[in-house]
């Protein structure tokens, strides 16, 4: 038991994070071929969506179902100013973040105006108009057929980002300062506002927290966040179509927040990576794969409902709580015998003059 | 402090609140009774700002607050606590606290992706405030404790906290004794008391009669919508209109 407490101790420690940044570093290395550095680049560049998510979803409690279409929206905007328009990588890459921000502002300012589940059936709606216009609007998008020969991430003559490794440390860099990021809304007063909003609407406002203006923040960072994992995703793809923006992938990017820990900060990246290789370990199930995830979530969510990092937190708070408990006892009951020994003496005094 | 004029909320044809006046003084225990469906907590919201009079005005402070959105009517110094306590159950009791005085502090996204001084600050700020609010309600020995894992009056204690921490001149209290036991009921009145020491005024709702009686400066009766008294303790408990729609009439049982 003190061994699970002291590894426990060790996850929470700024160690942690150079040894799982070193892990991820050496990772090429250990991988016993190219196709699984693919897989844990793949999964690191899903991973920064889900971070966005996880900032409208699971810091501010809005299910926000069109995340995929902004996935998408990241993806084709830099593959259209590309391919089509000649624009150099890396201007593309921020002009689709700025998309993502822009069209997430408009689509927040109206879809937000509802709550609950009306809300995730307006956004659920979005993503399908957005799935509908990168399908039928063919001038733009080219339709159905997608955008090929979408180049990869300059790498100025230094680096060449076709490469698989590369491209790898490319990912794991966003990943880094995506999380960073995450990292710094969380535990700010900014969060705090979002977790507020989290707890309920009518409790927040009475706290002096503009809902809208809140709200619409969430949404914007998670829609940057969407688009530029799209971004990267088309950058390392090469080619994409209409079936990015479909809303599978907002229901993969849950199943990664569930199972990880919604609202957590390491919750996405474990989810993504987790149920990632899942899915490829599995590969040989082919469809009924299904078979086995689908009652695997629902333990899950029943006995888990904070996801494994979130119960891993509560766990590890409680246990924190008592130890503080018992702390305060000990220290109490020294000073009781210390008071003790020092009121004997007098006692003793007392009695002799008596 | 607060002067309601002729206040009036309809739901389509229902009028939950129908052409209430009173004034509430400051740093006195105000009380707001009435039956089940009086229109109270519909009375709160619309000072709170959840919801907009359909006739009427409020007036905090000399100030017309009427129609004035929840967020900045908070900002004004009124705070609430709700019927239903929801707090952050996954977190520490203390850092539950923290948020409270947001609304104090002027940080945005810059200041948080450049971790500026001005958020360092603030941040220092609202965590010494969750420290003194939580003392200030008795509670400082739990606040390390996970929210879910406290009782109900420490519950109650935690929301009262985190109003609080907004820094507020006028606290509205919506049923702070609902769910909790006579010993507890006591403690509360206690604590309430200590907030209006300390130069908070209150407006509870509550339906604990010797809590009341005991507790408040004045009492408003309300019922069916409608203010049917107000005054001292003293005058409502021989208050023939307020003994007839607590107990009903003869007719009434008849019917």
């Amino acid at each position: 038991m003190n061994a699970l407490h002291k590894i426990s101790d060790f996850f929470m420690t700024p160690a942690m994070k150079i040894v799982m940044i070193l892990a991820a570093l050496l990772f090429p290395f250990v991988a016993s071929n190219e196709y699984q550095i693919y897989v844990m680049a793949l999964a690191f560049v899903w991973a920064i969506a889900v971070y966005g998510m996880n900032i409208i979803t699971g810091l501010c409690g809005q299910l926000n179902l069109a995340h995929g279409g902004f996935f998408a929206i990241g993806a084709y905007t830099l593959a259209i100013l590309t391919v089509d328009h000649g624009w150099a990588f890396w201007w593309a890459f921020v002009a689709a973040g700025i998309a993502g921000a822009l069209l997430g502002f408009l689509a927040g300012v109206v879809s937000l105006r509802l709550k609950e589940h009306y809300f995730a059936i307006f956004t659920l709606c979005v993503g399908f108009i957005i799935y509908l216009l990168i399908d039928k609007w063919e001038e733009l998008t080219h339709g159905a057929l997608g955008i090929i020969n979408i180049p990869a991430p300059s790498g100025f003559g230094l680096v060449d980002f076709t490469e698989t490794t590369p491209f790898y440390y490319l990912a794991l860099v966003f990943m880094v300062l995506s999380i960073w990021l995450a990292a710094r809304i969380a535990n700010s007063l900014l969060g705090r506002s979002f977790r507020a909003i989290r707890i309920s609407d009518e409790l927040a406002a009475s706290l002096g927290i503009n809902l809208m203006r809140n709200k619409v923040l969430a949404f914007v960072l998670s829609t940057t966040y969407a688009s530029v994992a799209g971004a990267l995703y088309a950058g390392m793809v090469r080619f994409i179509g209409p079936a990015e923006a479909d809303v599978v992938h907002t229901f993969d990017m849950i199943t990664f927040l569930l199972v990880g820990g919604i609202g957590t900060l390491m919750g996405p990246l474990f989810g993504t990576l987790a149920i990632t290789w899942l899915t490829q370990s599995l590969q040989f199930l082919e469809e009924y794969r299904m078979i086995v995830f689908g009652p695997l979530l629902v333990v899950l969510v029943i006995f888990f409902p904070r996801g494994v990092v979130g119960t891993f937190l509560t766990w590890r708070g409680r246990r924190l709580a008592a130890a503080h408990e018992t702390a305060q006892k000990e220290s109490a009951s020294e000073k009781k015998s210390q008071t003790k020994k020092a009121v004997t003496p007098r006692n003793q005094e007392a009695g002799n003059h008596a | 402090m607060l002067k309601i004029n002729n206040l009036t909320k309809r739901f389509g044809g229902l009028a939950a609140v129908n052409n209430v006046s009173i004034e509430f003084d400051a740093n006195k225990i105000n009380a707001i009774i009435g039956p089940n469906g009086a229109g109270k907590s519909t009375f709160f919201n619309l000072v709170a700002g959840a919801m907009a009079p359909t006739e009427g005005s409020i007036e905090y402070q000399g100030m017309d607050i009427t129609g004035m959105a929840c967020d900045r009517i908070a900002r004004l110094g009124i705070a609430r606590t709700f019927q239903t306590t929801s707090l952050f159950d996954e977190s520490t009791v203390l850092d539950n606290l923290i948020v409270g005085h947001r609304l104090r502090t002027q940080s945005r996204l810059w200041d948080v992706i450049i971790n500026s001084k001005r958020l360092r600050d603030e941040e220092k700020k609202c965590r010494s405030r969750a420290q003194e609010v939580l003392d200030f309600v008795g509670l400082s020995h739990i606040g390390h404790r996970i929210t879910a894992d406290i009782s109900q009056e420490e519950k109650k204690r935690v929301a009262f906290a985190l109003a609080l921490a907004t820094d507020p001149e006028l606290v509205l209290l919506d049923e702070p004794a609902g769910g909790i036991n006579p010993e507890e009921t006591e403690n509360l009145a206690a604590l309430i008391r200590k907030m209006v020491e300390h130069g908070v005024t209150v407006c509870l709702i509550e339906h604990k009669m010797d809590m009341i009686m005991s507790l408040a400066d004045k009492i408003m009766v309300l019922d069916h919508g409608e203010k049917i008294a107000e005054g001292t303790p003293e005058q409502i408990r021989n208050n023939p209109v307020v003994i007839e729609a607590y107990l009903g009439s003869d007719d009434d049982a008849a019917a």
